[in-house]
């Protein structure tokens, strides 16, 4: 008999912290989250690919040029005078890191 | 046994495979198109070809390149489908057969099109370079390129994007620039390809549409309150500002889409309109475009649509509020029932009489066809990351 859903999911919840420990209280579930949403809901701007639409294409070698931080902290203010929002409403600032992460270290435009 | 089966197949395989070799295109049943229509994929990057008879996918065309944000037109015999994809690519889809019949990468990155009243010409709106391409809709061979080239305010020569391309009666075509400010007018009449630019509109449009009868273009500003209005009966008067307080407003949610013109609705004399950053849904008067009502609606609105009879009015929504569709009552002016379609609704279509509306449900993997009076649920289709459908009674339909 399979284990019951709740119990996995507290297994997976334990094993998590060694895996990630910069961001050690995100879940899987909300990585996958985010990862959705940076890909489809950000990509509504900035193209699927990253490679830019409306909003300008965010490539890792752009993405680096920000510290990890003050990525996160435009991800949440927005830019003021352009149409890029500011996510805080949305968005810890916890997760706000994970995205700035994934845009510097697992970026798949590679330019 | 099971060795000879396949040897059989093979043979026949090879048997069709030789009568196909013999004909120009693969046999196709006599059918009509009327029916039809696509669902893009984005993720996939296909196209379902859906049967809205019998609500049911027909085939999937694969190989069309980068979908996010993808649109679609269709010839003026509602046959071949027009695929814009963001990437640049352009393809000229047989709905009957399913084949990809023309494909050209036509620029860096562009963001839809439009086919001309005549059916002759395919124009493409580009981000990168920004510009107008036009192609022969039948072979897709490039007839022209209007780059959208302005000065910044260094007084630089610079290129931008163009938005909310549509056609226009008098086989033109209009469209906007986000940078530059402007709209802009080619006319397809002469030899060359004329064009009339409308500079100093408002700050960045960033879509725009025409109405059903072809005489009003209406520009959406990011930048600034308003709408630009082009009327195409009177283009001596320019363009001029409507709804000053449409827009950003002062009190103004952040937008986390921007939401789209071109499924504004105009039922009677009344446009209805989603607002920007605002949980409203505007009704206008289409007259002298004062503004009349303000819907309270779930979320930020993205499309609003209305059935074809205009009873009816369907609306979608922006992120994180995007797993519902309202439906307002347009006499009543009242939302009459909230929908559960899935994760992230993306787009809606109501099919040509308006009996029925597909959703498409994008990280529920799902299209969900729905009976416009009683809200039953006909029919839910797989389909990988759906987004925008497109039925073919689109061809006979000024800018759409």
């Amino acid at each position: 008999m399979p284990l019951p859903a709740p119990r996995l999911l507290l297994l997976a919840c334990c094993w998590l912290p060694v895996a990630a420990l910069a961001d050690s209280a995100l879940s899987t579930a909300r990585q996958a989250e985010l990862e959705t949403l940076l890909y489809q809901d950000c990509g509504s701007c900035h193209g699927m690919t990253l490679r830019g639409g409306l909003g300008p294409p965010l490539p890792r070698s752009r993405m680096n040029a920000y510290d990890r931080d003050g990525l996160a902290a435009l991800i949440l203010n927005g830019v003021p005078g352009t149409a890029m929002p500011g996510w805080a409403g949305l968005l810890s600032e916890q997760e706000a890191r994970w995205l700035a992460d994934h845009l510097q270290n697992d970026n798949p435009l590679d330019e | 046994m099971m060795l000879s089966g396949l040897r059989t197949h093979l043979t026949a395989i090879g048997l069709a495979a030789l009568l196909a070799g013999c004909q120009a295109t693969p046999p196709v049943e006599p059918r009509g198109t009327g029916d039809l229509g696509v669902v893009v994929e984005r993720a996939t990057g296909s196209l379902a070809v859906v049967d809205t008879s019998e609500r049911r996918i027909l085939t999937r065309v694969e190989g069309l390149g980068d979908l996010s944000h993808a649109s679609v037109k269709f010839s003026r015999d509602a046959r071949f489908a027009f695929v814009f994809g963001r990437d640049g690519g352009l393809s000229r889809v047989d709905l009957l057969s399913g084949e990809i019949t023309h494909r050209v990468m036509q620029s860096g990155n562009s963001i839809g099109g439009a086919i001309s009243q005549d059916g002759s010409l395919v124009a493409v709106a580009n981000y990168e370079p920004g510009g107008v391409k036009l192609f022969d809709s039948q072979t897709l061979v490039e007839v022209a390129e209007i780059p959208a080239t302005y000065r910044d305010e260094n007084g630089e020569a610079q290129r931008s994007k163009v938005v909310g391309l549509v056609d226009a009666p008098g086989n033109r075509f209009v469209y906007s620039l986000f940078e530059a400010g402007e709209i802009a007018m080619i006319d397809m009449n002469g030899e060359a390809p004329e064009v009339t630019r409308f500079p100093d509109i408002g700050e960045a449009p960033y879509d725009a549409l025409i109405g059903p009868n072809g005489r009003y273009y209406i520009a959406g500003l990011f930048g600034e309150d308003g709408l630009a209005l082009l009327d195409l009966w009177h283009l001596e008067e320019g363009v001029t500002r409507i709804l000053p307080d449409y827009g950003r407003g002062e009190a103004r949610l952040p937008v986390y889409k921007m939401p789209h013109l071109e499924g504004w609705s105009v039922a009677g004399d009344e446009a209805w309109l989603p607002a920007v950053g605002r949980h409203e849904v505007l009704v206008a008067d289409a007259d002298d475009w004062s503004l009349v009502e303000r819907i309270p609606v779930h979320g930020q609105p993205i499309f609003v649509m209305s059935r074809p009879d205009e009873r009816q009015v369907w609306v979608n929504f922006a992120h994180p509020d995007n797993d519902v569709v309202q439906v307002i009552d347009t006499e009543t002016r009242e939302v009459i029932r909230t929908l559960s379609p899935g994760e992230a609704v993306l787009h809606m279509e109501f099919t040509p009489k308006g009996e029925h509306a597909w959703v498409s449900a994008r990280d529920s993997d799902r299209i969900t066809v729905y009976d416009t009076r009683t809200f039953e649920v006909l029919a839910t289709l797989d389909s990988e990351s759906p987004s925008g459908i497109f039925f073919t009674d689109r061809a006979h339909r000024i800018g759409l």
